[in-house]
């Protein structure tokens, strides 16, 4: 096992290396240093000297693949340098601070779909065959149908307009934030609970007709023990392969929820990078997404191992 | 004269040729059993074929919007849907207007409407059903157009490294975990910051995102495939590899490819909103559902609230979507009874 | 004999399915007797399982419901226990082993928990004692290491160790009744005669009744003291199986004892049962072997027969032995 993850994490070396080459190629399809001093110099018409010095104080004056491997290092090593914006302020400053909104909505929507998804998948499995069954897979289907957009306008506007429970938007540090990142939070559960939900259905009664259920049964188990023991156990191991799908999945909510409620979390930070074409900052981002990405791949592997016993991890 | 000569565009040839091809591709189908059974329950599935109806009238309405002709050498070509609005004498307002209004709404001094609108109309004053209408063109060639690029891409690369394994399945398999790496969103929209906008341009974004999943579905049912009796055996026959991918395991392929190719197909449909919110979707002027709910954002804040923009526009979208949900689970009920969703 | 520990009477188990109503268990009447081994034999998608799961209450649901009949044990009619009662008796009065010994087992969970689980639902041993248990348990059906079988798998053991759990397990409540559903079938031939063995000497042991459900005759030569004949849902012959092998009564028993391997004279074709079961969907109006039977006779086709005891021990469902009947009967001949 100890052995697996040392080989997974070094596996991921080339795979951020891949990530860095993307990044690296599409910036200079998109655009060139020349336009992004042009855009970040505070002079009006800024002399081709002056290009030549923000150029040279960005380092995107040397040798195009000295460039890869300076940037690709400092990003390996957590240096990620001073942002190509205008002040060029410290990214790892900007990172620290933005951290956390990002983290706490996304840590809490998580587990608080997991939870919410599950114990519905539960129910609804408990009622397999019946009017309540069929009803609430067509509802599943039905909010499989709705736009995430639609979910994030209409939430703010009943919940934050219309109720007054939570605020529209916007952001305060310390605990003052979980009142500000309970609407995105219940944005990101209701939005996602549908085809979760439908999917946590199917492991569970893919192993309820199983035979071991039936020898749980014989022994005279309760019903509610052998649906949340026995088949919640090996359903468990398709749900931990499901909710590495998640993890990317989640980036696009909180790009999403963190510039509609207005959250200055990393996603925010991102989409304002590549909409100002600061390139160093969106190959810092884009390496800590990457980053995350991996770390969840790999800890889905852990998790399926350790709730199935018959995947040994090679 | 000039207007038969302005019908010949390829704009115009592109749907007939994909409507051509779908049907003569399901002619094919229908010989072999295996689809002749699908489509038989499927022909029992009284809600599959209300989903195919609804889709097909979609798709009809996305047809009259890609006909387009030009009057004279001067003018910009018009769609046959904008055709029947104009001889519907519907017209352009003035701004903002509620459904079956007759004056404008949100103005100081309301303004009598030159026409009558079922939906109201939105704030460049164009009439909200001809822009819904006028969306399901943009919705279909997102989800068809993308699909269309994600097959070959998938299957090509799915199948090589499912069949040959060694180097070209390491490498396939680094490149989509790269890819995969990088949140999908995140993606899109650098890549449409260098195509640019466009829905051609949103397609491809989308379509580089979203191989990954088809293909690593692929390479698990070669991977599958390659070890079967029947695959040895033609090999043992001295069948090229070539002839093996493409005769023997292909058609073992389609069922699984085409049951998650339409699930996926509502997925691409919806990617457009969001595409559309962070401001990289479909430019405007272009029919667009996403644009008409993002818009929709700025509308709630208004007082009186216009909120026939957003309905529209969301109830397009989300029968279009539930009737390709319901279609898909149909679909694959019918081609796999293995797995079915209860 | 002493009294029967269980007596089942006219038990109908159905299923809707989407071809009509399935009558998998169609009015089956046995008693079984304390201490004894009673075999119930047929071919399969006759209705054995479902009548061993119709006794737990546990037919598939929702497709599967026991339609009428009754099942008595200790005076009690099972059917009108309630949900919760029942299950209070599963596993401790009346234990069930499973053909499927791959699949029957939780594959995530440890043999230990599986075996203490079957305890404590009942309080029958509880922690540390209850581990010892099941130990002992498997110690008792033969497993030579149980201290390290216990922290094992399912997936780490053969077919015929799990098998052997699933005995520890179905024995650990020490169960009057043991339902063993083709404990051996999916088994190695030299390992189901050491499972055979087991749970003959393990049912003398413990003094319990056991139901052993087989198609295989050669089995319920070995180990059970009476034996039913089952055939589409229904008893068709009731013997003590000494008889049965020696003196078959009804066409179908024949047939089966005729097809055995090991009974064919050298140099003889094999015998072969013609056609196959009808579809428990659409069962025949009269008697439900008749297509199939070598001394068919008109009424056969239109009245189902009814049951002939031919001694206190002996019971038939068949025209030739029906006294109403009996003229038209022609004479018997044994096809082996
Ligand atoms: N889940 C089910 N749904 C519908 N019919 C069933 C089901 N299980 C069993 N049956 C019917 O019951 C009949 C008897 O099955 P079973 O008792 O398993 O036979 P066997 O004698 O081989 O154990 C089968 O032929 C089948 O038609
Ligand atoms: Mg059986």
């Amino acid at each position: 096992m100890i052995g697996y993850i040392i080989r997974r994490v070094l596996y991921a070396v080339p795979i951020l290396i891949g990530v860095c080459l993307f990044t690296f190629v599409l910036f200079y399809l998109t655009t060139s240093p020349q336009d992004l001093a042009r855009r970040n110099l505070s002079a009006k018409n800024p002399t081709p000297q002056q290009i030549k010095d923000w150029e040279h104080t960005h380092g995107y004056d040397q040798p195009k693949w000295k460039q890869f491997v300076r940037t690709t290092e400092g990003l390996f090593l957590f240096r990620f340098g001073k942002s190509d914006g205008v002040g060029g302020q410290r990214i790892i400053t900007r990172i620290k601070q933005s951290w956390l909104p990002s983290f706490e909505i996304a840590s809490l929507s998580f587990i608080a779909s997991l939870l919410v998804n599950l114990t519905a998948a539960l129910v609804i499995a408990y009622f397999r065959g019946t009017y309540f069954d069929s009803a609430a897979t067509t509802l599943c289907v039905i909010m499989m149908s709705i736009t995430y957009l639609l979910y994030i306008i209409v939430g703010q506007y009943t919940l934050g307009r219309l109720m007054r429970i939570t605020p529209v938007g916007g952001y305060l540090p310390g605990w003052q934030s979980l009142h500000f990142i309970m609407l995105p939070v219940v944005v990101a559960v209701v939005a996602g609970f549908a085809s979760d939900t439908r999917l946590y259905r199917t492991f569970i009664l893919d192993e309820i007709n199983q035979d071991y259920v039936r020898t749980a049964r014989a022994k005279g188990i309760s019903e509610s023990r052998v649906l949340f023991i026995h088949v919640l156990k090996n359903a468990a191991v398709p749900v931990i392969t499901n909710t590495v799908s998640a993890i990317p999945g989640l980036f696009l909510g909180s790009v999403l929820l963190e510039n509609f409620f207005n959250i200055p979390g990393l996603g925010n930070y991102l989409v304002d990078a590549i909409n100002n074409q600061d390139f160093a900052v969106v190959r810092a981002n884009v390496f800590i997404g990457a980053l995350v990405t991996i770390i969840g791949f790999i800890m889905t592997d852990v998790g399926y191992a350790l709730a199935d016993p018959r995947v040994r991890l090679e | 004269m000039y207007v038969l000569k302005s019908l010949l565009t390829i704009s115009n040839a592109l749907p007939v040729l994909v409507a051509a091809t779908f049907i003569f591709a399901l002619t094919r189908m229908k010989k072999q059993p295996l689809w002749a059974e699908a489509f038989r329950r499927i022909g029992r599935n009284k809600l599959a074929i209300v989903s195919l109806v609804v889709i097909a009238i979609y798709a009809l309405i996305a047809l009259t919007d890609s006909f387009a002709w030009q009057d004279n050498k001067d003018k910009p070509p018009v769609s046959l849907l904008m055709r029947v609005f104009a001889a519907a004498h519907v017209q352009r307002e003035r701004t903002y207007s509620a459904p079956f209004a007759h004056y404008t709404t949100g103005e100081p001094h309301p303004h009598k409407l030159k026409g009558w609108h079922l939906l109201g109309t939105d704030g460049a004053g164009f009439d909200v059903l001809m822009q819904t209408l006028r969306g399901c063109h943009t919705a279909m060639i997102i989800g068809g157009f993308t699909s269309f690029l994600i097959t070959p891409l998938a299957l090509l690369f799915g199948m090589s490294a499912g069949y040959y394994g060694k180097l070209p399945d390491d490498i396939i398999q680094y490149i989509f975990t790269v890819v995969a790496s990088v949140p999908s969103i995140l993606l899109q929209i650098a890549l449409l910051l260098v195509l640019g906008p466009g829905v051609i341009n949103i397609c491809i974004a989308l379509g580089l995102t979203g191989w990954v999943g088809l293909c690593r579905l692929v390479r698990g049912e070669t991977l599958k495939h390659r070890d079967r009796e029947y695959v040895r055996a033609a090999k043992a026959l001295g069948a090229s590899n070539t002839r093996i991918l493409t005769r023997h395991i292909l058609p073992n392929l389609l069922p699984v490819v085409i049951i998650s190719i339409t699930l996926g197909f509502s997925g691409l449909v919806l990617s457009e909103t969001i595409l559309s919110y962070l401001g990289i979707g479909v430019p405007a002027g272009t029919g667009s559902w996403g644009n008409m709910i993002d818009g929709a954002r700025l509308e709630l804040a208004r007082d009186p609230v216009i909120w026939w923009n957003l309905t529209s526009a969301s109830m397009a979208l989300f029968i279009l979507v539930l009737a390709l949900n319901f279609f898909g689970d149909a679909l694959r009920d019918a081609i796999d009874p293995r797995l079915r969703s209860n | 004999m002493h009294s029967p520990i269980l007596k089942v009477q006219n038990l109908h188990t159905w299923f809707e399915t989407p071809t009509g109503t399935a009558r998998a268990v169609d009015g089956v009447n046995f008693e079984l007797y304390q201490g004894e081994t009673l075999a119930i034999v047929g071919e399969s998608g006759s209705g054995k399982s479902i009548t061993a799961l119709s006794l737990m209450q546990l037919v598939p649901e929702p497709a599967g419901y026991i339609e009428k009949g009754s099942i008595f044990y200790k005076n009690r009619d099972l059917l009108d226990l309630t949900w919760e009662e029942m299950r209070a008796l599963r596993g401790k009065d009346i234990a069930m082993i499973f053909q499927e010994p791959m699949t029957s087992l939780n594959p995530v969970l440890t043999v230990e928990k599986q075996i203490v689980e079957a305890m404590q639902v009942h309080g029958t041993a509880t922690g540390a004692e209850a581990r010892k248990r099941a130990v002992d348990m498997l110690n008792k059906v033969g497993i030579r290491s149980p201290q390290q079988v216990v922290r094992q798998f399912p997936h780490e053991l053969s077919g015929g160790m799990r098998q052997r759990v699933m005995i520890a397990i179905a024995l650990s409540n020490n169960p009057q009744i043991l339902l063993a559903d083709e404990p051996t079938t999916a088994l190695d031939v030299t390992v189901q005669a050491q499972i055979l063995d087991l749970l003959a000497s393990l049912q003398k042991e413990l003094g319990m009744s056991m139901l052993l459900i087989t198609h295989d005759l050669g089995i319920v030569a070995r180990v059970a003291q009476r034996c039913c004949v089952m055939y589409a849902g229904q008893i068709v012959e009731e013997a003590p199986t000494s008889e049965l092998l020696k003196n078959p009564q009804h066409p179908y028993t024949r047939g089966l004892l005729a097809s055995l391997p090991s009974r064919a004279r050298r140099g003889q074709e094999l015998y072969t049962l013609e056609g196959v079961v009808p579809p428990p969907t659409r069962w025949p109006k009269g008697c439900r072997f008749a297509l199939r039977c070598p001394n068919r006779m008109d009424i056969c086709k239109n009245v189902l027969p009814g049951e002939t005891a031919l001694s206190p021990q002996r019971r038939v469902s068949c025209h030739l032995y029906n006294s109403d009947s009996a003229e038209a009967a022609v004479p018997l001949e044994n096809p082996s």
